[in-house]
């Protein structure tokens, strides 16, 4: 792993993001008004009943946290099309640059896009709502970094599959990871899922995370048992993602469909 | 003679039933300017993209500066680059941090030094700071090259280097690659659909017809093999056996 090179292809998605408005704006449209919106919803739910005094703790703490897992996969995903985009495979696989390193420099840009969305909308929250995320304190840490892997998960995935059935498979970095938010129990308790879908909640870290989230708020306690599924589940999938990356970038190499993915 | 910068044997590629590639073998010398030729679809493309260590060969073996590509492809693509006028650069980014971005990526030391060196001599100054988006795609082909010699390759890969240069344009590039190539003792493997140009470019000449090696030698070799009058001649003769 050489990490000069990871710093270039990070610079090459910095010096994009520098000049690109629509770019930056796309990071932080949809966060803010998913937060305007919900945030308002919950204001009202909480005035019309007292017993959902919770409700904004709840549902603003849940949107931050399910804006984190999809920006951390919208980080990897996106950082793969815009060199699709731009055609610019071939020059980047025809230089010593390894996949690995590829997929590293892309999770690096997840992370700046997490972090980057977490301070506005926490920083939003706060002023609109009077809502601190930091209530949670310092396990607010580990279950972020939870979030982050459980986004990459997604995002390694959607970036095999667009890699293997090329452009046509594009709307999965949209789509994707809508598909596990039923099952991450993102603004309602696992308990509330029917029977035969549970244990599948089970098997998805996010559902931990999430899990985590209200007992901590409800409780003040720190959920230790969640947060070790979500570790283990986390450390688990992304060894099997990585191994499918891994597999599906050489039988595109051999296929010869690398330098083609986007045509 | 001293031993191959290039050693290619037996190169085959299959896609499926399809052998776009079919047994290939040819060498080039450190110094040495080989011109591959042949008419669409001949494996000019497969066969570069198998030296550029983005298709995995199905058999056959592609050594270069002493090493085995499958083994040793970080070590060897450091000092191999390539242009291509069908493959750009992104679009968003300016010239120079294009460049930049390139620099970092071979691990190119004194970058702002060598970025000034390769602008001058391709004469890229008036568009340093332009957004490739906005190159006219002469000034993208200079671009691809700029990118190419930044990295100091001793192999390097040029895919029809001049074809969307105008003739003034595309004479600076021929003249730029012959002073760079006698200053730095590069090889390189050059395609053109121009024969002049590539006559006038390679020591030798391999022609590919359906995957295969059919001819190689000097231009005037083969020229002389095929009982015509130019290589153009020849080439036509080729591609119309077809």
């Amino acid at each position: 792993m050489n990490v000069g090179r990871i710093l270039a292809l990070i610079s090459r998605h910095l010096f994009l993001y520098r000049r690109s408005f629509p770019r930056l704006l796309e990071i932080f449209y949809w966060p803010l008004l998913d937060l305007v919106v919900w945030g308002f919803i919950t204001v009202y739910l909480a005035q019309e009943g007292k017993e959902l005094h919770g409700a904004v703790v709840f549902f603003l703490g849940a949107l931050i946290f399910w804006d984190i897992l999809f920006r951390a996969q919208q980080g990897i995903t996106i950082s793969f099309l815009e060199e699709i985009w731009s055609r610019n495979l071939m020059n980047l696989f025809a230089s010593p640059l390894t996949a690995g390193e590829f997929l590293a420099a892309m999770m690096a840009m997840s992370i700046f896009k997490v972090a980057a969305v977490s301070i506005i909308m926490a920083f939003a929250a706060l002023f609109f709502y009077s809502y601190n995320v930091f209530i949670m304190g310092l396990t607010l840490i580990p279950f972020i970094m939870n979030l982050i892997a459980s986004g990459w998960l997604i995002g390694i995935l959607t970036t095999s599959v667009i890699m293997r059935f090329g452009q046509q498979a594009e709307v999965l970095a949209w789509g994707l990871v809508f598909l596990f938010q039923p099952i991450s129990c993102v603004f309602y308790p696992l308990s509330v899922l029917p029977g035969w879908l549970q244990p599948l909640a089970m098997a998805n870290p996010a559902a931990h995370v999430f899990e985590g989230m209200r007992e901590v708020l409800l409780n003040q306690a720190v959920p230790w048992s969640h947060l070790w599924w979500a570790m283990g589940l986390n450390g688990l999938y992304l060894l099997i993602m990585i191994a499918i990356y891994q597999y599906t970038f050489a039988a595109c190499k051999d296929r010869g469909m690398l330098v083609r993915v986007g045509e | 003679m001293s031993a191959p910068i290039v050693r290619v044997q037996n190169l085959t590629k299959q896609f499926g039933n399809f052998t776009a590639v079919d047994h290939v073998s040819f060498e080039i010398q450190p110094g040495e300017t080989v011109g591959l030729l042949g008419p669409n679809g001949a494996g000019k493309t497969t066969t570069f993209q198998m030296l550029l260590g983005v298709i995995t060969p199905t058999h056959g073996t592609i050594e270069m500066l002493g090493f085995d590509l499958l083994h040793h492809r970080e070590e060897i693509l450091r000092q191999v680059n390539f242009s291509s006028t069908y493959i750009s650069m992104p679009y968003a980014l300016t010239v120079e941090e294009n460049l930049r971005v390139i620099g970092r990526l071979y691990g190119v030391s004194g970058i702002d030094r060598r970025i000034d060196d390769v602008i001058k001599k391709l004469e890229m100054e008036d568009m340093r700071h332009k957004i490739a988006r906005k190159l006219s795609s002469g000034q993208m082909t200079r671009l691809t090259l700029a990118k190419a010699v930044l990295t100091e390759p001793k192999i390097l890969f040029l895919d029809e280097p001049t074809a969307s240069l105008d003739p003034d344009i595309a004479h600076k590039v021929k003249g730029f690659l012959k002073e760079y190539r006698a200053t730095s003792g590069l090889s390189m493997l050059y395609t053109s659909h121009n024969m002049r140009e590539i006559e006038e470019m390679s020591d030798r000449i391999v022609f590919l017809q359906r995957g295969k090696v059919i001819a190689e030698g000097t231009a005037q070799e083969v020229i002389a093999q095929y009982g015509e009058d130019d290589l153009e001649q020849v080439f036509l003769k080729i591609a119309r056996e077809r």
